[in-house]
């Protein structure tokens, strides 16, 4: 085993441990907590598949951004549940049977895939994924449309969570 | 070097995880987390698509650029949905959110 397969296992422990510990523990707190060392990883991993911008993407804007907004909902709606004895429905145990099956049936489907011991292509020296990306999300022939239509889903966005959270109560 | 299955497979397991509290949470916030775990499994796929097949194109980057911004748009609505609701019915429990059942 190289030492990067050792890092890609204690990252995959990490993402795993902390990502079943944020749909099973009790408090919502520090669910949230835990969903932050989750995108930690996922961030770490990004780094390891040299995807460095996205890396620091997904620490400024999940952990940044997403994340204490989840704290900021939580503490919002703490009264709710602090109490109650259980954070699962009682269908709880449907619920992990449809997550077996899916985890079963995705593995299925790779296993019958060809291209499953695929090495990772060697970069060439000199290339710079960073500002390729930001030339590409930037020049009309290639993604300026997308990228505008995601910064006017945000607005949107941003206007109509604005309306729905700030309704007075309706009596 | 690491065989691009074992990314796949990690994958696989945060989405079933994420697929499993997205069912059977009772908080709707919980929920929510659960849609943001199924969401990062997508995209360490995208990644991981984008270094194993063509990392020279960048295509797969934008891809992922792009589920981070509607992820962000669907956790803004979502938790001013949750907030309006809590404001009006004092409860985020999904199960006593039955205003539209029959």
């Amino acid at each position: 085993m190289t030492f990067t397969q050792v890092l890609f296992l204690i990252f995959a422990a990490i993402i795993l441990g902390s990502a079943f510990m944020v749909v099973t523990t009790k408090k919502m707190i520090h669910a949230a907590f835990w969903l932050i060392t989750t995108l930690f990883g996922v961030a770490a991993l990004y780094a390891m598949l040299n995807a460095g911008f996205l890396a620091m993407v997904q620490i400024v804007v999940y952990v940044g951004a997403i994340a204490i907004l989840f704290i900021f909902a939580i503490m919002l709606t703490r009264k709710d549940l602090r109490d109650s004895d259980t954070p699962l429905n009682k269908n709880w145990g449907v619920a992990a049977l449809i997550g077996f099956l899916s985890f079963g049936g995705l593995l299925t489907i790779l296993n019958n895939w060809t291209g499953l011991l695929k090495e990772a292509p060697e970069l060439s020296s000199g290339m710079d994924t960073i500002s390729d990306l930001g030339v590409a999300l930037l020049s009309p022939n290639a993604y300026l449309l997308p990228f505008e239509v995601a910064s006017v889903l945000l607005l949107a966005a941003l206007i109509g969570s604005v309306y729905v959270a700030n309704q007075a109560k309706s009596e | 070097m690491i065989p691009i299955s074992w990314y796949l497979i990690l994958a696989a397991a945060l989405f079933s995880i994420g697929l499993f509290g997205v069912l059977a949470r009772k908080n709707a916030v919980a929920i929510l987390l659960g849609v943001e775990l199924m969401l990062n499994a997508v995209n360490i796929n995208l990644v991981t698509f984008w270094r194993y097949n063509a990392p020279a194109e960048v295509t797969g980057q934008v891809f992922a650029i792009i589920v981070f911004a509607v992820a962000a748009a669907e956790v803004a609505v979502g938790l001013a949905l949750i907030i309006s609701i809590y404001r009006n019915r004092n409860t985020i429990v999904a199960d006593d959110l039955d205003l539209m059942k029959w």
